[in-house]
C-alpha cells in the first residue's frame, strides 16, 4: 500500500476516526447523529480498501439508509426538538476518558506488535459473487437463522411500538 | 504492511464508542455509542479477513453483524418510544423499575 493509497486511507481514517470523536463529544444530539453518518460513510470508504466492496455497499445501505434514519425518528420523536441540548447530560466525563484513553494505548499496543503475521501478497478481486455462493452453502444455516431473527425483530417492534388499547388494563409502571 | 494501520482505527473507533456509551445518559446516544463499536469490530473482521486469513468468511461474519445491528435498531428505537410515553424521558437512568 503505497502512494496514493495510502494518502486515501489516511484521509479515510481522519474523517472516520474524527467523527466518532465527534459523536463522543459533541453537546446536542441532532449534531451527533450527523457526525455519525459521516462516521458510517469513512468505514465504508475503508471497506473499499480492504477489497469488501459488497460490505462496503451494504454499510451505506443498511447503516446510513436504515440505522441512521432509525436513530433520527428516535430523536425526534423522543424529545421536543427545542430541548435538545438540555435533554443530553454527561457523566463520568473524567473516569470515562482515562479507560477509553488506556484502552486504546493497549490495542494500538497490540495492534502494531508483530503477533500478526499477513499473507506474503494481499489480492483485490470483487467479493460479491463468492459471498452469495456461500451464503447459499457453507452459512446456509446462519442465514436463516438471520431471517428468522429478523422476522421476530419485526413483530416485536411492531408490538412494543404499538399504542395502548383502552380496553385491556396496563398494570401501573410508574415509580414504585 | 497496513493492518496495523487498520487496526488502530478500529481501535480508535471503539474507544469512541466506548466513551459515549459510558458517558452519555440519553439512550439514543448510548445507541449510537453502540454502533460505533459495533462497526469497529466490523473493520477488525475484514481487516484480519484481507490481510491474515485466506477465507473470505470474515466478511460474511461482517454481514451478519451489520444484521444484528439493523433488528438491534429497529428494536431498541421501539422501547425507546414506549420509554418515552411511559415515563417522559429516554434517559437511561429513569428506566430502573425492576430495581429491588
Amino acid at each position: 500500500m503505497k502512494g496514493p493509497v495510502d494518502l486515501v486511507f489516511y484521509v479515510l481514517a481522519a474523517v472516520t476516526v474524527g467523527s466518532a470523536i465527534l459523536v463522543a463529544t459533541l453537546p446536542n444530539i441532532i449534531y451527533a447523529a450527523v457526525a455519525l453518518l459521516f462516521a458510517f460513510f469513512g468505514v465504508a470508504g475503508l471497506y473499499i480498501l480492504v477489497s469488501a466492496d459488497f460490505l462496503a455497499a451494504t454499510q451505506v445501505l443498511v447503516y446510513v439508509g436504515g440505522i441512521l434514519v432509525l436513530i433520527m425518528f428516535a430523536v425526534f420523536l423522543s424529545s421536543r426538538i427545542s430541548s435538545v441540548e438540555l435533554s443530553n447530560p454527561v457523566h463520568f466525563r473524567l473516569p470515562a476518558a482515562a479507560i477509553c484513553l488506556a484502552l486504546f494505548g493497549v490495542l494500538a499496543y497490540t495492534a502494531v506488535s508483530p503477533a500478526f503475521i499477513p499473507k506474503p501478497q494481499v489480492t483485490y478481486q470483487p467479493t460479491t459473487a463468492e459471498i452469495g455462493e456461500l451464503l447459499m452453502t457453507r452459512y446456509l444455516l446462519p442465514f436463516e437463522v438471520a431471517s428468522v431473527l429478523l422476522l421476530a425483530a419485526l413483530i416485536g417492534a411492531a408490538l412494543l411500538s404499538r399504542p395502548d388499547r383502552p380496553d385491556i388494563p396496563r398494570p401501573d409502571m410508574e415509580e414504585p | 504492511m497496513a493492518l496495523d494501520k487498520m487496526l488502530v482505527v478500529g481501535a480508535a473507533l471503539f474507544c469512541c464508542g466506548l466513551y459515549t456509551i459510558l458517558t452519555r445518559r440519553n439512550a439514543v446516544a448510548v445507541l449510537m455509542g453502540v454502533e460505533l463499536v459495533l462497526n469497529a469490530a466490523n473493520i477488525n473482521f475484514v481487516a484480519f479477513s484481507h490481510y491474515v486469513s485466506r477465507m473470505i468468511g470474515g466478511q460474511i461474519f461482517a454481514v451478519f453483524v451489520i444484521v444484528l445491528a439493523a433488528a438491534e435498531a429497529a428494536v431498541a428505537l421501539a422501547i425507546f418510544l414506549r420509554l418515552f410515553a411511559t415515563t417522559g424521558t429516554v434517559e437511561v437512568d429513569t428506566a430502573d423499575h425492576l430495581r429491588g
